[in-house]
């Protein structure tokens, strides 16, 4: 299982727009790179990115083999209830991982 | 004549007097290349949720307390809780070994630890798992001032000095013509840090992930078109001790982040 950060804060007031940090450690192999003894390096990339606030589709985005190995992505959102915010990264060779945090909104 | 001869020369000879005596950074002016580095940059760093080198830091803390070898004993069996136990270690790395005689850095001690006390296989130089342990075990200094004990190992440093000093590869270019003598200037584009290494393990960008103060040495020497030692070769620890003593007093940034 690939290690990730979550960065939300634990606590907001209700209305609130808060900042959202992941980092996950993955290769991000583009598939355009070549190994020593010339033969190319099969592509091994995260492809979508998803989170949801208490099972609503909050934020997504689907990842291209441009990107920088170890995906930091942030985003905003508003804080409107109490709850768990799930982030699930989806790739190539069946990678998969997920990550939840909970917020407590006042 | 005679005397305009006799001023040519003597500024000649005073030209290649200054080239050879490059002066050390005195400590008032010692800065780390942190202070260099985009404002983007250093959020990167100050953040650990942000940090790529906390992923590193975590797969560390597990190793430490992974039983490996046939001895079947983990780090933490011995030295209990890392942040007491490794707290000021990185700080005073290489230290010297008295078993061998001569001054050992972090990974080395680590990989010791691990061949004769775990009873397990060394790892590889620039693996997954030396640099997380290395990188946890000197998260432990993080803010602690570097403090080198050179008393044993005088002879080290001054091989570790020469060879800093030593003009080397195709571009005929040493160390400290770039890091004593032109530091704060760029080169193609990019500012020339003084080469205090203050974060490692440290992820670079370039790079995109976490990596030795040997593969950044190693960096170094391809740049000048010099040959490369190999991993662990005595001439890169004289050279990281000479660099950890050059940096007296800067504090420990591991893990660092850098262009």
């Amino acid at each position: 299982m690939a290690r990730a950060l979550i960065n939300v804060p634990a606590k907001a007031k209700r209305g609130e727009i808060i900042a959202i940090k992941t980092l996950i450690s993955h290769v991000m192999e583009s598939g355009f790179r070549y190994s020593n003894t010339g033969q190319i390096i099969p592509r091994n990339i995260i492809t979508f990115f998803e989170c949801t606030y208490n099972g609503e589709k909050i934020f997504s985005a689907e990842l291209h083999a441009a990107m920088a190995a170890n995906p930091f992505i942030t985003f905003h959102t508003v804080a409107t209830e109490s709850g768990k915010l799930e982030f699930t990264w989806t790739g190539d060779n069946g990678f998969s991982a997920s990550e939840t945090a909970t917020i407590t909104v006042e | 004549m005679i005397s305009r001869f006799l001023l040519l020369l003597g500024g000649a000879l005073a030209g290649v007097a200054s080239l050879a005596s490059a002066a050390e950074i005195p400590a008032a002016e010692r800065r780390s290349a942190y202070e260099l580095m985009s404002r983007e940059t250093k959020a990167m760093q100050d953040d650990d949720t942000a940090n790529p080198g906390t992923l590193w830091v975590l797969d560390g803390e597990a190793l430490w307390g992974t039983k490996a070898g046939t001895a079947d004993k983990a780090c933490a069996d011995c030295h209990g809780d890392a942040r007491q136990s490794m707290k000021g270690v990185a700080a005073r790395y290489p230290a010297f070994d008295s078993a061998r005689r001569r001054p050992i850095d972090l990974e080395q001690r680590i990989n010791i630890c691990r061949t004769e006390r775990q009873k397990a296989s060394a790892f590889a130089p620039e693996s997954k798992e030396l640099l997380a342990l290395t990188a946890h075990v000197a998260l432990q200094s993080r803010g602690m001032p570097i403090s080198i004990a050179a008393d044993r190992m005088v002879e080290f440093l001054d091989v570790g000095r020469s060879l800093f000093h030593r003009r080397q590869g195709q571009l005929n270019l040493s160390c400290s013509q770039c890091h004593d003598d032109n530091w704060g200037k760029t080169l193609a584009g990019n500012a020339i840090p003084q080469g205090h290494p203050t974060g490692y393990p440290l992820y670079r960008l370039e790079w995109q992930a976490l990596g030795s103060l040997q593969r950044r040495l190693r960096n170094c020497m391809i740049g000048m078109r010099a040959e490369p030692y190999a991993y662990g070769a005595p001439e890169y620890v004289a050279l990281e001790l000479y660099l950890m003593w050059r940096a007296r007093g800067l504090v420990v940034e591991t893990p660092a982040v850098r262009p």
